[in-house]
Protein backbone atom coordinates (compact mmCIF):
# COMPACT_ATOMS: atom_id res chain seq x y z
CA UNK A 1 0.00 0.00 0.00
CA UNK A 2 1.57 3.64 -1.43
CA UNK A 3 1.05 6.25 1.47
CA UNK A 4 -0.22 8.39 -1.50
CA UNK A 5 -3.14 6.26 -1.61
CA UNK A 6 -4.65 8.20 2.09
CA UNK A 7 -6.44 11.59 0.67
CA UNK A 8 -5.24 13.07 4.27
CA UNK A 9 -1.95 12.59 2.92
CA UNK A 10 -2.80 14.00 0.15
CA UNK A 11 -4.50 16.90 1.44
CA UNK A 12 -1.43 17.72 3.72
CA UNK A 13 1.38 17.24 1.11
CA UNK A 14 -1.05 19.69 -1.67
CA UNK A 15 -1.58 22.11 1.31
CA UNK A 16 2.18 22.35 2.29
CA UNK A 17 3.14 22.82 -1.09
CA UNK A 18 0.62 25.57 -1.87
CA UNK A 19 1.67 27.63 1.58
CA UNK A 20 5.11 27.24 0.66
CA UNK A 21 4.99 28.91 -2.61
CA UNK A 22 2.12 31.40 -1.82
CA UNK A 23 4.18 32.36 1.23
CA UNK A 24 7.39 34.37 -0.03
CA UNK A 25 5.53 35.13 -3.06
CA UNK A 26 2.81 36.89 -0.83
CA UNK A 27 6.41 38.81 0.70
CA UNK A 28 6.40 40.53 -2.66
CA UNK A 29 2.28 41.40 -2.70
CA UNK A 30 2.73 42.64 0.79
CA UNK A 31 5.54 45.00 -0.24
CA UNK A 32 4.76 45.91 -3.52
CA UNK A 33 1.03 46.81 -2.54
CA UNK A 34 -0.50 44.41 -4.88
CA UNK A 35 -2.78 42.98 -2.09
CA UNK A 36 -5.77 44.26 -4.86
CA UNK A 37 -3.98 42.52 -7.65
CA UNK A 38 -3.86 39.37 -6.34
CA UNK A 39 -7.16 38.84 -5.37
CA UNK A 40 -7.82 40.55 -8.54
CA UNK A 41 -5.95 37.63 -9.93
CA UNK A 42 -7.50 34.94 -8.13
CA UNK A 43 -11.55 36.12 -9.18
CA UNK A 44 -10.42 36.15 -12.76
CA UNK A 45 -9.70 32.54 -12.97
CA UNK A 46 -13.31 31.70 -12.21
CA UNK A 47 -13.30 32.59 -15.87
CA UNK A 48 -10.51 30.17 -16.62
CA UNK A 49 -12.29 27.81 -14.37
CA UNK A 50 -15.69 28.32 -16.73
CA UNK A 51 -13.43 27.75 -20.18
CA UNK A 52 -11.71 24.93 -18.97
CA UNK A 53 -14.68 23.01 -18.41
CA UNK A 54 -16.44 24.28 -21.74
CA UNK A 55 -13.45 22.98 -23.77
CA UNK A 56 -12.51 19.91 -21.01
CA UNK A 57 -9.25 20.96 -20.47
CA UNK A 58 -7.68 20.83 -17.54
CA UNK A 59 -8.93 23.90 -14.79
CA UNK A 60 -4.96 24.00 -14.32
CA UNK A 61 -4.82 25.50 -18.20
CA UNK A 62 -7.59 27.42 -18.38
CA UNK A 63 -6.87 29.15 -14.94
CA UNK A 64 -3.30 29.74 -16.16
CA UNK A 65 -4.15 31.24 -19.40
CA UNK A 66 -6.61 33.79 -18.48
CA UNK A 67 -4.26 35.10 -15.24
CA UNK A 68 -1.17 35.70 -17.25
CA UNK A 69 -3.78 37.22 -19.93
CA UNK A 70 -4.80 39.29 -17.76
CA UNK A 71 -1.76 40.38 -15.49
CA UNK A 72 -0.24 41.28 -19.13
CA UNK A 73 -3.45 43.51 -19.96
CA UNK A 74 -3.19 45.05 -16.51
CA UNK A 75 0.36 45.85 -16.95
CA UNK A 76 0.13 47.04 -20.09
CA UNK A 77 -2.60 49.11 -20.16
CA UNK A 78 -1.87 50.81 -16.71
CA UNK A 79 0.19 54.12 -17.09
CA UNK A 80 -2.28 54.82 -20.01
CA UNK A 81 -4.69 57.10 -18.29
CA UNK A 82 -6.38 54.44 -15.91
CA UNK A 83 -5.12 53.75 -12.39
CA UNK A 84 -3.84 50.14 -11.63
CA UNK A 85 -6.70 49.50 -8.97
CA UNK A 86 -9.46 50.82 -11.44
CA UNK A 87 -8.03 48.56 -13.93
CA UNK A 88 -8.14 45.50 -11.89
CA UNK A 89 -11.55 46.53 -10.64
CA UNK A 90 -12.76 46.41 -14.33
CA UNK A 91 -11.11 43.01 -15.37
CA UNK A 92 -11.21 41.06 -12.20
CA UNK A 93 -15.27 41.70 -11.95
CA UNK A 94 -15.87 41.49 -14.99
CA UNK A 95 -13.88 38.60 -15.93
CA UNK A 96 -15.77 36.99 -12.18
CA UNK A 97 -19.10 37.99 -13.82
CA UNK A 98 -18.39 36.61 -17.32
CA UNK A 99 -17.22 33.17 -16.05
CA UNK A 100 -20.59 33.19 -13.75
CA UNK A 101 -22.55 33.86 -16.32
CA UNK A 102 -20.12 30.85 -18.50
CA UNK A 103 -20.90 28.25 -16.24
CA UNK A 104 -24.20 29.05 -16.22
CA UNK A 105 -24.54 27.81 -19.92
CA UNK A 106 -22.92 24.55 -19.11
CA UNK A 107 -25.54 21.96 -19.49
CA UNK A 108 -25.01 18.84 -19.15
CA UNK A 109 -22.26 18.88 -16.68
CA UNK A 110 -23.47 19.43 -13.20
CA UNK A 111 -20.69 22.05 -11.18
CA UNK A 112 -20.34 22.20 -7.86
CA UNK A 113 -19.46 25.96 -7.53
CA UNK A 114 -18.66 25.57 -4.35
CA UNK A 115 -15.78 23.75 -4.86
CA UNK A 116 -13.83 25.92 -6.82
CA UNK A 117 -15.34 29.02 -4.55
CA UNK A 118 -13.63 27.46 -1.35
CA UNK A 119 -11.68 24.78 -2.81
CA UNK A 120 -11.70 20.99 -2.42
CA UNK A 121 -8.40 19.83 -0.54
CA UNK A 122 -10.40 16.50 0.37
CA UNK A 123 -10.30 15.56 -3.01
CA UNK A 124 -7.18 16.27 -4.17
CA UNK A 125 -5.64 13.39 -6.65
CA UNK A 126 -2.67 11.57 -7.50
CA UNK A 127 -2.24 13.94 -10.54
CA UNK A 128 -3.80 17.22 -8.94
CA UNK A 129 -0.62 17.31 -6.67
CA UNK A 130 1.98 16.06 -9.21
CA UNK A 131 0.22 19.50 -11.00
CA UNK A 132 0.23 21.25 -7.64
CA UNK A 133 4.00 20.48 -6.76
CA UNK A 134 5.43 21.00 -10.26
CA UNK A 135 3.50 24.55 -9.89
CA UNK A 136 5.17 25.15 -6.29
CA UNK A 137 9.01 23.87 -7.33
CA UNK A 138 8.51 26.34 -10.61
CA UNK A 139 7.04 29.30 -8.30
CA UNK A 140 9.99 28.97 -5.71
CA UNK A 141 12.93 28.42 -8.25
CA UNK A 142 11.57 31.80 -10.42
CA UNK A 143 11.60 33.72 -7.13
CA UNK A 144 14.93 32.10 -6.02
CA UNK A 145 16.34 32.87 -9.32
CA UNK A 146 15.22 36.58 -9.28
CA UNK A 147 15.54 37.33 -5.97
CA UNK A 148 17.79 40.16 -5.97
CA UNK A 149 16.56 41.82 -9.08
CA UNK A 150 12.67 41.25 -7.57
CA UNK A 151 14.32 42.95 -4.44
CA UNK A 152 15.96 45.58 -5.93
CA UNK A 153 13.07 46.66 -8.27
CA UNK A 154 10.55 46.51 -4.76
CA UNK A 155 12.65 49.25 -3.41
CA UNK A 156 12.68 51.35 -6.66
CA UNK A 157 12.29 51.30 -9.98
CA UNK A 158 14.97 53.84 -10.87
CA UNK A 159 17.62 51.83 -8.81
CA UNK A 160 16.69 49.20 -10.94
CA UNK A 161 17.01 50.72 -13.70
CA UNK A 162 20.43 52.38 -12.89
CA UNK A 163 21.60 48.37 -11.95
CA UNK A 164 20.27 47.54 -15.12
CA UNK A 165 17.56 45.17 -14.50
CA UNK A 166 14.17 45.76 -16.01
CA UNK A 167 11.81 46.65 -13.45
CA UNK A 168 8.53 45.65 -15.83
CA UNK A 169 10.90 42.68 -16.56
CA UNK A 170 10.33 41.96 -12.78
CA UNK A 171 6.92 42.99 -12.60
CA UNK A 172 6.36 40.25 -15.03
CA UNK A 173 8.09 37.18 -13.05
CA UNK A 174 5.61 38.07 -10.35
CA UNK A 175 2.79 37.98 -12.43
CA UNK A 176 3.68 34.38 -13.95
CA UNK A 177 4.48 33.48 -10.17
CA UNK A 178 1.01 34.88 -9.51
CA UNK A 179 -0.57 33.24 -12.11
CA UNK A 180 1.12 30.05 -11.17
CA UNK A 181 -0.03 30.20 -7.37
CA UNK A 182 -3.22 30.79 -7.95
CA UNK A 183 -3.99 27.85 -10.68
CA UNK A 184 -2.36 25.39 -8.12
CA UNK A 185 -4.12 26.65 -5.39
CA UNK A 186 -7.56 26.41 -6.90
CA UNK A 187 -7.82 23.05 -5.54
CA UNK A 188 -6.61 23.65 -1.89
CA UNK A 189 -8.11 26.82 -0.75
CA UNK A 190 -10.55 27.91 -3.69
CA UNK A 191 -11.17 31.32 -5.49
CA UNK A 192 -11.92 33.60 -2.88
CA UNK A 193 -9.29 32.94 -0.09
CA UNK A 194 -6.17 32.28 -2.28
CA UNK A 195 -5.65 36.10 -1.60
CA UNK A 196 -5.08 34.86 2.13
CA UNK A 197 -2.95 32.66 2.06
CA UNK A 198 -0.93 35.08 -0.35
CA UNK A 199 -0.67 37.91 2.10
CA UNK A 200 -1.73 36.44 6.03
CA UNK A 201 1.43 34.79 6.42
CA UNK A 202 3.67 37.67 5.19
CA UNK A 203 1.61 40.11 7.12
CA UNK A 204 2.16 38.11 10.39
CA UNK A 205 5.70 37.11 9.65
CA UNK A 206 6.80 40.72 9.46
CA UNK A 207 7.31 41.56 12.99
CA UNK A 208 9.59 39.35 13.38
CA UNK A 209 11.67 39.78 10.64
CA UNK A 210 15.05 41.79 10.21
CA UNK A 211 15.73 41.19 6.58
CA UNK A 212 13.29 40.63 3.63
CA UNK A 213 14.37 36.66 3.39
CA UNK A 214 13.83 36.00 7.01
CA UNK A 215 10.24 37.66 6.53
CA UNK A 216 10.14 34.90 3.47
CA UNK A 217 11.36 32.07 5.39
CA UNK A 218 9.22 32.98 8.28
CA UNK A 219 6.00 33.32 6.52
CA UNK A 220 6.40 29.88 4.74
CA UNK A 221 6.47 28.79 8.31
CA UNK A 222 3.84 30.01 9.54
CA UNK A 223 1.87 29.04 5.89
CA UNK A 224 2.81 25.52 6.26
CA UNK A 225 1.90 25.02 10.12
CA UNK A 226 -1.35 26.88 8.90
CA UNK A 227 -1.84 24.11 6.28
CA UNK A 228 -1.04 21.38 8.59
CA UNK A 229 -2.88 22.72 11.58
CA UNK A 230 -6.46 23.78 9.39
CA UNK A 231 -6.54 20.12 7.62
CA UNK A 232 -6.09 18.67 11.12
CA UNK A 233 -8.80 21.05 13.42
CA UNK A 234 -11.07 20.34 9.73
CA UNK A 235 -10.96 16.92 10.35
CA UNK A 236 -11.21 16.74 13.87
CA UNK A 237 -13.92 19.42 14.26
CA UNK A 238 -15.83 18.67 10.48
CA UNK A 239 -15.42 22.02 9.48
CA UNK A 240 -14.82 23.40 5.80
CA UNK A 241 -10.98 23.19 5.26
CA UNK A 242 -10.01 26.05 3.31
CA UNK A 243 -11.69 28.32 5.73
CA UNK A 244 -10.13 26.25 8.38
CA UNK A 245 -6.75 26.91 7.11
CA UNK A 246 -7.02 30.33 6.73
CA UNK A 247 -8.48 30.32 9.68
CA UNK A 248 -5.55 29.18 11.75
CA UNK A 249 -3.40 31.71 10.06
CA UNK A 250 -5.43 34.55 10.87
CA UNK A 251 -5.09 33.15 14.56
CA UNK A 252 -0.93 33.11 13.90
CA UNK A 253 -1.39 36.40 12.77
CA UNK A 254 -3.02 38.01 15.60
CA UNK A 255 -1.40 36.08 18.15
CA UNK A 256 1.93 37.66 16.36
CA UNK A 257 0.58 40.91 16.66
CA UNK A 258 0.44 40.25 20.43
CA UNK A 259 3.49 38.93 21.22
CA UNK A 260 4.81 41.77 18.99
CA UNK A 261 2.90 44.04 21.62
CA UNK A 262 4.09 42.36 24.70
CA UNK A 263 7.75 42.62 23.63
CA UNK A 264 7.20 46.11 22.74
CA UNK A 265 5.77 46.82 26.14
CA UNK A 266 8.87 44.83 27.78
CA UNK A 267 11.26 46.91 26.12
CA UNK A 268 9.49 49.88 26.78
CA UNK B 1 36.81 59.74 -22.37
CA UNK B 2 33.45 60.30 -22.82
CA UNK B 3 31.13 58.42 -20.39
CA UNK B 4 27.58 59.53 -21.66
CA UNK B 5 26.91 61.61 -24.68
CA UNK B 6 23.00 62.47 -25.39
CA UNK B 7 22.48 64.35 -28.82
CA UNK B 8 19.42 66.04 -29.02
CA UNK B 9 17.30 64.41 -26.77
CA UNK B 10 13.77 64.92 -26.28
CA UNK B 11 11.26 63.38 -23.38
CA UNK B 12 7.83 63.57 -23.08
CA UNK B 13 5.58 62.95 -19.94
CA UNK B 14 2.34 61.99 -22.21
CA UNK B 15 2.11 64.45 -24.12
CA UNK B 16 3.89 67.07 -22.34
CA UNK B 17 7.09 67.91 -23.67
CA UNK B 18 9.78 67.82 -20.64
CA UNK B 19 13.09 67.80 -22.51
CA UNK B 20 13.97 69.19 -25.46
CA UNK B 21 16.85 69.15 -27.89
CA UNK B 22 19.33 68.22 -24.91
CA UNK B 23 22.65 67.75 -25.99
CA UNK B 24 25.04 66.89 -23.05
CA UNK B 25 28.66 64.56 -22.92
CA UNK B 26 29.78 63.79 -19.25
CA UNK B 27 33.84 63.00 -19.44
CA UNK B 28 35.73 61.00 -17.21
CA UNK B 29 36.17 62.80 -13.74
CA UNK B 30 34.34 65.79 -13.95
CA UNK B 31 31.99 67.55 -11.54
CA UNK B 32 28.71 68.09 -13.23
CA UNK B 33 25.93 70.16 -11.70
CA UNK B 34 22.45 71.13 -13.27
CA UNK B 35 20.57 73.80 -11.81
CA UNK B 36 17.09 75.04 -13.54
CA UNK B 37 13.60 76.10 -11.98
CA UNK B 38 11.28 73.38 -10.26
CA UNK B 39 9.60 71.48 -13.58
CA UNK B 40 12.28 72.22 -15.65
CA UNK B 41 13.42 68.40 -16.34
CA UNK B 42 16.64 67.78 -13.95
CA UNK B 43 15.41 64.54 -12.62
CA UNK B 44 13.82 63.66 -15.74
CA UNK B 45 17.21 64.22 -17.46
CA UNK B 46 18.78 62.16 -14.99
CA UNK B 47 16.42 59.05 -15.52
CA UNK B 48 16.84 59.28 -19.00
CA UNK B 49 20.86 58.63 -18.36
CA UNK B 50 20.14 55.72 -16.13
CA UNK B 51 18.14 54.24 -18.86
CA UNK B 52 14.70 54.40 -16.66
CA UNK B 53 12.76 56.88 -19.07
CA UNK B 54 12.20 56.06 -22.78
CA UNK B 55 13.58 59.01 -25.33
CA UNK B 56 10.99 60.44 -27.81
CA UNK B 57 13.97 61.36 -30.01
CA UNK B 58 17.48 62.36 -30.07
CA UNK B 59 21.05 59.44 -28.89
CA UNK B 60 22.28 58.65 -25.55
CA UNK B 61 25.28 56.73 -25.96
CA UNK B 62 27.12 55.02 -22.89
CA UNK B 63 30.73 53.85 -22.66
CA UNK B 64 30.59 50.30 -23.22
CA UNK B 65 29.85 48.43 -19.46
CA UNK B 66 29.40 51.72 -18.10
CA UNK B 67 29.43 51.50 -13.83
CA UNK B 68 26.69 53.70 -13.23
CA UNK B 69 26.14 54.65 -9.20
CA UNK B 70 22.67 56.41 -8.75
CA UNK B 71 21.33 58.09 -5.32
CA UNK B 72 18.17 58.87 -5.91
CA UNK B 73 16.17 61.65 -4.47
CA UNK B 74 14.01 60.13 -2.02
CA UNK B 75 13.93 56.41 -1.52
CA UNK B 76 10.58 55.41 0.35
CA UNK B 77 10.85 52.16 1.65
CA UNK B 78 7.70 50.24 2.39
CA UNK B 79 7.23 50.23 6.18
CA UNK B 80 6.10 46.21 5.39
CA UNK B 81 9.43 45.37 4.07
CA UNK B 82 12.37 44.83 6.73
CA UNK B 83 15.19 45.46 5.81
CA UNK B 84 18.91 46.23 7.22
CA UNK B 85 21.44 48.50 6.34
CA UNK B 86 23.91 45.83 5.59
CA UNK B 87 20.90 44.07 3.63
CA UNK B 88 20.66 47.27 1.47
CA UNK B 89 24.13 47.48 0.69
CA UNK B 90 24.24 43.89 -1.19
CA UNK B 91 21.48 44.66 -3.40
CA UNK B 92 21.52 43.57 -6.38
CA UNK B 93 24.74 42.23 -6.00
CA UNK B 94 25.89 40.93 -2.52
CA UNK B 95 28.98 42.29 -1.53
CA UNK B 96 30.95 41.06 1.71
CA UNK B 97 30.83 42.55 5.02
CA UNK B 98 34.45 44.29 5.04
CA UNK B 99 33.10 46.07 1.67
CA UNK B 100 30.31 47.01 2.75
CA UNK B 101 31.67 48.35 5.91
CA UNK B 102 34.49 50.42 3.62
CA UNK B 103 31.38 51.86 1.98
CA UNK B 104 29.99 53.11 4.63
CA UNK B 105 32.84 54.93 6.08
CA UNK B 106 33.78 56.35 2.57
CA UNK B 107 30.21 57.69 2.52
CA UNK B 108 30.10 58.90 6.21
CA UNK B 109 28.51 56.66 8.22
CA UNK B 110 30.37 53.91 9.91
CA UNK B 111 28.73 52.05 12.77
CA UNK B 112 25.37 51.99 10.52
CA UNK B 113 25.37 47.90 8.98
CA UNK B 114 22.97 46.38 11.65
CA UNK B 115 20.46 48.99 11.62
CA UNK B 116 16.95 48.79 10.04
CA UNK B 117 16.99 51.77 7.15
CA UNK B 118 13.69 52.65 8.67
CA UNK B 119 15.36 53.73 11.42
CA UNK B 120 17.98 56.46 10.03
CA UNK B 121 17.63 59.84 9.84
CA UNK B 122 17.59 61.66 6.74
CA UNK B 123 21.37 62.52 6.28
CA UNK B 124 22.21 58.79 7.38
CA UNK B 125 19.34 57.05 4.52
CA UNK B 126 21.10 60.00 2.03
CA UNK B 127 24.62 58.55 3.51
CA UNK B 128 23.68 54.55 3.26
CA UNK B 129 22.23 55.55 -0.15
CA UNK B 130 25.30 56.88 -1.38
CA UNK B 131 27.32 54.11 -0.10
CA UNK B 132 25.25 52.11 -1.58
CA UNK B 133 26.53 54.10 -4.93
CA UNK B 134 30.25 53.40 -4.12
CA UNK B 135 30.22 50.17 -3.60
CA UNK B 136 29.41 49.20 -7.39
CA UNK B 137 32.34 51.20 -7.83
CA UNK B 138 31.18 53.49 -10.37
CA UNK B 139 32.83 55.30 -12.71
CA UNK B 140 30.29 57.78 -12.75
CA UNK B 141 27.85 59.01 -9.66
CA UNK B 142 24.75 60.66 -10.67
CA UNK B 143 23.01 62.02 -7.87
CA UNK B 144 19.22 63.78 -7.96
CA UNK B 145 19.08 66.87 -5.11
CA UNK B 146 20.88 64.06 -2.64
CA UNK B 147 20.65 66.12 0.46
CA UNK B 148 17.56 66.78 0.41
CA UNK B 149 16.33 66.90 4.10
CA UNK B 150 19.98 68.33 4.92
CA UNK B 151 20.38 71.64 6.82
CA UNK B 152 22.72 73.77 4.84
CA UNK B 153 25.72 72.95 6.80
CA UNK B 154 24.82 69.63 6.51
CA UNK B 155 24.51 69.66 2.80
CA UNK B 156 27.54 71.36 2.17
CA UNK B 157 29.44 69.16 4.22
CA UNK B 158 27.94 66.26 1.76
CA UNK B 159 28.98 68.11 -1.48
CA UNK B 160 32.52 68.43 -0.01
CA UNK B 161 32.65 64.59 0.43
CA UNK B 162 31.23 64.09 -3.11
CA UNK B 163 34.36 66.41 -4.07
CA UNK B 164 36.44 64.45 -2.10
CA UNK B 165 35.29 61.05 -3.42
CA UNK B 166 35.95 62.18 -6.94
CA UNK B 167 39.86 62.71 -5.53
CA UNK B 168 40.06 59.29 -4.17
CA UNK B 169 37.99 57.18 -6.91
CA UNK B 170 38.33 58.95 -9.78
CA UNK B 171 34.27 59.00 -11.02
CA UNK B 172 32.88 61.86 -12.28
CA UNK B 173 29.87 63.43 -10.36
CA UNK B 174 26.91 64.34 -11.96
CA UNK B 175 24.54 65.88 -10.00
CA UNK B 176 21.33 68.27 -9.76
CA UNK B 177 20.48 70.21 -6.82
CA UNK B 178 18.15 73.38 -5.87
CA UNK B 179 20.83 74.75 -3.72
CA UNK B 180 22.98 76.41 -6.58
CA UNK B 181 25.17 78.59 -4.38
CA UNK B 182 26.57 75.28 -2.36
CA UNK B 183 26.58 72.87 -5.70
CA UNK B 184 28.18 75.20 -7.78
CA UNK B 185 31.09 76.39 -5.85
CA UNK B 186 32.22 72.69 -6.10
CA UNK B 187 31.79 72.01 -10.18
CA UNK B 188 34.04 71.87 -13.05
CA UNK B 189 30.60 72.89 -14.86
CA UNK B 190 27.17 74.05 -14.39
CA UNK B 191 24.29 73.60 -16.93
CA UNK B 192 21.43 75.41 -16.52
CA UNK B 193 18.39 73.77 -17.88
CA UNK B 194 14.98 74.86 -18.19
CA UNK B 195 13.31 72.19 -20.74
CA UNK B 196 16.35 72.99 -22.73
CA UNK B 197 20.14 73.23 -22.22
CA UNK B 198 19.90 77.67 -21.40
CA UNK B 199 23.72 78.15 -20.51
CA UNK B 200 26.19 76.05 -19.47
CA UNK B 201 30.18 76.81 -18.97
CA UNK B 202 32.43 77.26 -15.22
CA UNK B 203 30.23 77.86 -12.05
CA UNK B 204 31.65 81.78 -12.47
CA UNK B 205 30.25 82.26 -15.96
CA UNK B 206 26.98 80.47 -15.61
CA UNK B 207 26.58 82.82 -12.32
CA UNK B 208 26.88 85.82 -14.38
CA UNK B 209 25.22 84.53 -17.12
CA UNK B 210 22.38 86.90 -18.46
CA UNK B 211 19.80 83.29 -19.21
CA UNK B 212 20.85 82.47 -15.35
CA UNK B 213 20.27 85.53 -14.29
CA UNK B 214 16.54 85.84 -15.91
CA UNK B 215 15.62 82.56 -14.21
CA UNK B 216 17.21 82.51 -11.24
CA UNK B 217 18.03 86.89 -10.47
CA UNK B 218 20.64 88.60 -9.74
CA UNK B 219 20.23 87.30 -5.67
CA UNK B 220 22.16 83.79 -5.52
CA UNK B 221 25.72 85.64 -6.66
CA UNK B 222 26.01 87.12 -3.13
CA UNK B 223 25.09 83.82 -1.58
CA UNK B 224 27.93 81.83 -3.89
CA UNK B 225 30.27 84.11 -2.14
CA UNK B 226 28.90 83.65 1.73
CA UNK B 227 29.20 79.96 1.12
CA UNK B 228 32.90 80.31 -0.22
CA UNK B 229 33.02 82.40 3.33
CA UNK B 230 31.63 79.71 4.73
CA UNK B 231 33.42 76.81 3.54
CA UNK B 232 35.91 76.67 6.33
CA UNK B 233 33.78 76.85 9.78
CA UNK B 234 32.08 73.84 9.33
CA UNK B 235 34.01 70.56 9.87
CA UNK B 236 31.91 67.08 10.12
CA UNK B 237 30.70 67.73 13.83
CA UNK B 238 26.72 67.64 13.16
CA UNK B 239 27.48 64.04 11.82
CA UNK B 240 28.79 62.44 15.09
CA UNK B 241 25.92 62.93 17.10
CA UNK B 242 23.67 60.34 14.58
CA UNK B 243 26.22 57.62 14.97
CA UNK B 244 26.35 57.92 18.79
CA UNK B 245 22.80 56.65 18.57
Amino acid sequence: MDILDSFLVRAALAGFGVALAAAPLGCFVVWRRMAYFGEATAHASILGIALALSFSTSIFAGVLIITLLMGWTVSTLSGRGYAMDTLLGVMAHSALAIGLVAVSFLQGVRIDLMAYLFGDILAVSRFDLLIVWIGVLLVLLLLWWRWSALLTATLSNDLAYAAGIDPRREQMVLTIALGVVVAVAIKVVGVLLIAALLIIPAAAARPFAGTPERMAFIAAGIGAISAMAGLQAAYIFDTPTGPTIVCVAAACFVLGGLLNLLKGHVAG
Amino acid sequence: MTLISAKNISVNHGNAPVLQNVTLDINAGEIVTIVGPNGSGKSTLLRAFIGATPLKSGTLTRKDGLRIGYVPQKLHIDPTLPISVARFLSLPLRVSASAAKDALEQAGSGALANRQMSDLSGGQFQRVLLARALLGKPELLILDEATQGLDQPGSAAFYREIESLRETLGCAVLMVSHELHVVMAASDRVICLNGHVCCEGTPAVVASAPEYRALFGSGTQGALALYRHDHDHHHHAHDHEHEDA
